[in-house]
């Protein structure tokens, strides 16, 4: 089936994808600080005109959402699946 | 004008009564044919009132069609087609007349003019959609349904005591119109409670990770497009721009981004992000106000994410619900690696998985960034910002987590669901094709979608900035998500939530009720022994000394026979005690509901 074939081809080079991957996410950042590409008039707040501020959103926002929910999570909300078995 | 208004409900409700009596060989052709008429008619229905009947003093209205009526219902009958394709192989017909007879309710209640048609079909959804997760025939989901039926009839209750509660203020007056949202009455506000129970506001949300996870795999499908965007549509019709539900929109969003993150099952995940996004809309509503151009902003928004919602939520469950169909299997800790098994699935799921993390060119680009635009220019800026962070979550588990560990990652599959794994019969497929080719159509062609909301917009979502925003807040999270990939491993647990009072709570009820009732029928039953059992032996002991002395034998078979009356009197005495215990229970509830609607 060529579809697992593009997917185990893609595999094969992860170490390429990755690498274009970051690629990506270098140009995203320096494209977006052009001032004459990306027309910041539609920003809303004053943060948002620093370069960068959604990259590091999204980034912190991640780290802070994981960690904050693995807390929650493990102070008691988590529990064996058969917690409501027993009677 | 009334006479000849074909009601869509009526068609799905026809067809679904006439599905047993189809021979076997048009069966395919029946369950597609009627959801197709369905859908001819939401989209030929023209504008206006329509179905009036006088019943008492009142006026029922069944059909008002008008901007917002037409999206929502053009959408269900959309959705209620691709599910049936999707399921169409399921032989039980009660399984796709529940999920017909669950979508005539939905139309009916986005076709109600008036509170009283409103609540009908609104309890006919409960009442029908319990059997779609009934069906998976599992003791989990048996006692799911149950809870699920219970918190709708609670919902429903706080919805008919509202309804009589406003028809009294106004005099009799039961159009279902917008609310006074600046001075809502006590009667408002426990309509809304019964609005916002189904759209699954936390605390009040409980019942939809715990049912939809254990519906059938189709089943859920339903599930997921129906119950909540109706309520949607019922907050958007009674109350446009009440300002409590954007924080709880906000929260909602957040809410589910989180239980998301501890979740192992991929359609309670799923189910989870549910809540999160219908949290969108929710806060969507709640900015509506609609004298303002702004807040007719955020209410085209929340009916446009409404819209595309359903079709990529139907999706991510048609691609789970695959996985499953086809594994047996929907946890985290019991897949992985499927690529090779599943592509196809995989790439629907992904389609979906990127519309609902609102890439662009998928269709929650278009839609989530009205109701974002609308707060951040309303200078609501918390609202905003935290709404972009439940982006950054949406991402996170339905774009990378669920196609990561179900499709990539460690392979943890058992050697039986390995081999079982392979590609999903073609309607299945062919449901998944459909529906994420209207994700990307919506997400390329903005005037199909826009051109339906209910106020003219000329919103453009592909600004250089917003794609930029958009796609750097994406791809970050994308590297957060392979740098924390170890903490994300998921674990064989479940999550408490609020279902865990009425779960616990009704166990601690039962204890204590079973103790005092216990209490009392020992006692009863010691009173038995006493004036009953007691002189009984001393009759039979009496009689048997007599039988000593006179007949021999004869009369110990009576001794015993009257021995084993005493404790049969017992033993009768305590299951009428029980029995009376409930009828009073129940004598009570109805008293209070007609209390509530008396006065």
């Amino acid at each position: 089936m060529n579809l697992v074939r593009l997917i185990a081809f893609l595999r094969n080079r992860l170490k390429t994808v990755v690498r274009i991957g970051l690629a990506a996410l270098a140009l995203l950042v320096a494209l977006d600080a052009l001032p004459g590409l990306v027309d910041k008039e539609h920003a809303h707040t004053r943060a948002e005109h620093l370069p960068a501020f959604w990259a590091v959103f999204g980034f912190v926002g991640c780290v802070v959402l994981i960690v904050v929910s693995k807390w929650f999570g493990k102070a008691g909300i988590m529990q064996r699946e058969d917690y409501y078995d027993d009677e | 004008m009334s006479e000849l208004w074909l009601h869509p409900a009526l068609i799905l409700l026809l067809g679904a009564l006439l599905l047993p009596l189809v021979p076997g060989r048009l069966r395919p052709g029946w369950l597609m044919l009627v959801p197709l008429l369905v859908f001819a008619r939401v989209w030929a229905m023209p504008s206006g009132v329509f179905g009036q009947v006088q019943v008492l003093d009142w006026t029922l209205t069944f059909g008002r069609v008008d901007a917002l009526s037409r999206i929502f219902a053009y959408i269900m009958a959309l959705m209620t087609g691709i599910a049936t394709l999707y399921g169409l192989h399921v032989k039980e017909n009660g399984q796709h007349m529940a999920a017909w007879v669950y979508a005539a309710g939905s139309l009916g209640a986005i076709l109600a003019g008036d509170l009283l048609t409103l609540f009908l079909f609104w309890e006919l959804m409960a009442l029908s959609s319990v059997f779609l997760v009934w069906y998976r025939r599992t003791p989990q989901s048996l006692a799911a349904g149950f809870r699920y039926l219970l918190v709708h009839m609670a919902g429903g209750v706080s919805l008919l005591a509202g309804i009589v509660l406003h028809a009294q203020a106004a005099g009799g007056d039961l159009a279902f119109n917008l609310f006074d949202v600046k001075h809502p009455t006590l009667g408002a506000w426990l309509v809304m409670i019964g609005f916002i129970l189904n759209a699954a506001v936390p605390p009040l949300h409980a019942w939809l990770p715990d049912a939809y996870a254990e519906g059938t795999f189709n089943g859920s499908v339903f599930l997921s497009a129906l119950t909540t965007k109706t309520a949607v549509y019922a907050l958007c019709r009674g109350f446009a721009g009440l300002d409590i539900l954007v924080p709880l929109g906000v929260i909602m969003a957040l809410y589910g981004v989180v239980y998301a993150v501890l979740e192992n099952d991929c359609r309670r995940l799923l189910a989870y992000h549910i809540i999160s996004q219908v949290g969108y809309m929710v806060a969507g509503v709640g900015m509506a106000d609609l004298d303002t151009p702004l807040g007719q902003l955020a209410l085209n928004g929340a009916c446009a994410h409404a819209f595309a919602h359903i079709l990529y939520k139907g999706l991510l469950f048609m691609g789970c619900g695959a996985v499953l169909h086809m594994t047996g299997q929907s946890k985290f800790t019991e897949l992985g690696g499927l690529w090779q098994k599943m592509p196809w699935a995989f790439v629907f799921t992904l389609v979906g998985g990127l519309s609902i993390s609102a890439f662009p060119l998928f269709s929650g680009f278009v839609s989530k960034s009205m109701i974002v635009a609308a707060g951040f220019e309303q200078h609501r800026l918390w609202t905003g910002f935290l709404l972009m962070l439940a982006s950054v979550g949406t991402f996170l588990h339905t774009g990378l987590k669920v196609p990561y560990f179900i499709w990539f990652g460690q392979n943890r599959c058992k050697p039986e669901t390995w081999a079982r794994a392979k590609e999903a019969p073609w309607n299945m497929n062919a449901g998944m094709a459909v529906a994420s080719a209207l994700c990307i159509f919506i997400g390329c062609y903005t005037p199909y979608l826009y051109r339906m909301l209910p106020y003219p917009t000329d919103f453009q979502p592909y600004t250089a900035y917003h794609v930029s925003e958009t796609l750097q807040v994406l791809f970050f999270t994308a590297v957060g998500f392979f740098l924390l990939l170890k903490k994300l491993t998921p674990e064989p647990t479940i999550s408490l939530d609020t279902d865990w009072f009425y779960r616990m709570g009704g166990r601690a009820f039962l204890r204590f009720a079973e103790r005092r009732a216990q209490a009392v029928d020992n006692w009863v039953g010691e009173l038995y022994r006493w004036a009953g059992l007691i002189p009984l032996k001393a009759a039979a002991f009496l009689v048997g000394l007599f039988d000593n002395h006179v007949i021999d034998g004869l009369v110990d078979g009576l001794g015993a026979v009257v021995r084993a009356v005493g404790s049969r009197l017992r033993t009768a005495q305590r299951g009428a005690l029980q029995e009376s215990l409930t009828l009073a229970f129940a004598a009570v509830v109805i008293l209070v509901v007609a209390l509530l609607l008396l006065f």
